[in-house]
């Protein structure tokens, strides 16, 4: 990925797996908190095989283990999934055009599976990759879940371990190539910018989705010409 | 209302809907060359965002703690041009080392 611009399958394989690890230890402790809430074995594994995106289903658990209602769990889960919008806006000259492939990639559609179709150059790989991520992350995930909801707190905490970190090491990563160009560095700094100035006074979720408004201050690095594009285009 | 089936099903339905509402709605068009030049650069703006808010946030507050030293060992090694598995196990021992001394 960095090593080169055009990363060679193998190197797309083994970090699918590397973050499918990561993303499993996270699966594991989801299933503990989710029993722990009062949630049933069936549940919580369903849960993650038909919801499947980790900050979605944090957040519903933590609204219910707070004492919200259901509503309110469905409510700001969404609100954090809202991003994937703009994840399959992003996707879309690199994927087939089959609305049928579409509607079943849209499943497997998540921050990394996202990141990793991002990261190659040739838009052949550009598919691949998506799939070899989601469906990583997506068997470890679930295993992952089982595991904790079955056993329990047996494992300890992850961040002992350091693995919240590996999260934005990994898009880091995976961003490098669009980092490198004036354009991407610039519309990542905007986004940085946006995303953290409105974490404060915004609800979870909100900032990230916010943060595609960044992409004007790339296009202004694009011509001196450009003009800015009005902001309800951006998700 | 309480959480069950029902609850998971609008959970799923939403959450299905938000992830193919983007793959689904351009599918198959042309589009202008400044609406790709902008596609294309809304990884950087969204992952940029993504990147700080998961190192510096804790719900609405931003602190600085042990996911920092992760996140500026996992700049040198992308810096460094280092594989993706060195970057990401750069970012874990840093971050646990900080967290295992304070």
């Amino acid at each position: 990925m960095a090593t080169s611009g055009q990363p060679a399958p193998r190197e797309v394989r083994r970090a699918s797996v590397a973050l499918g690890v990561a993303v499993g230890v996270f699966g594991i402790s989801f299933g503990v908190v989710a029993t722990g809430t009062g949630l049933s074995v069936p549940m919580a594994c369903a849960m993650s095989l038909l919801v499947f995106t980790g900050a979605t289903q944090f957040a519903v658990i933590g609204v219910l283990a707070a004492g919200g209602s259901a509503l309110a769990a469905i409510g700001s889960g969404l609100l954090l999934g809202a991003r994937h919008i703009a994840y399959g806006l992003s996707l879309n000259r690199r994927m087939p055009p089959s609305i049928c492939k579409r509607l079943l990639a849209a499943q497997f559609l998540i921050d990394e599976s996202t990141a990793m179709a991002t990261a190659q150059d040739d838009p052949a790989h550009a598919e691949s990759a998506f799939w070899w991520a989601g469906l990583s992350v997506f068997v470890c995930w679930n295993l992952g879940t089982l595991v904790g909801a079955l056993f329990g707190d047996a494992l300890g905490d992850p961040g002992a371990l350091g693995l919240d970190a590996v999260f934005p090491a990994a898009f880091l990563a995976l961003l490098a190539p669009l980092l490198r160009r004036p354009d991407g560095r610039a519309a990542a700094i905007a986004g940085a910018v946006i995303g953290l100035a409105l974490v404060p006074f915004a609800p979870a979720g909100v900032p990230i989705v916010a943060a595609a408004a960044g992409v004007v201050a790339g296009l202004f690095f694009a011509g001196p010409d450009t003009p800015p594009p009005p902001p309800e285009e951006l998700v | 209302m309480t959480w069950g089936w029902p609850a998971l099903a609008a959970l799923f339905v939403g959450s299905y809907a938000l992830k193919a509402t983007g793959l689904v709605a351009l599918a198959n068009r042309h589009l202008p060359t400044r609406v790709e030049e902008l596609l294309g650069l809304l990884p950087a703006a969204l992952f940029g965002a993504l990147i700080v808010v998961s190192t510096f946030g804790d719900g609405q507050s931003l602190v600085l703690d042990a996911r920092a030293a992760g996140l500026a060992a996992a700049a040198f090694a992308v810096w460094r041009r280092a594989g993706f598995v060195v970057v990401v196990l750069a970012a874990a021992v840093a971050t646990a080392t900080v967290r295992a001394i304070g």
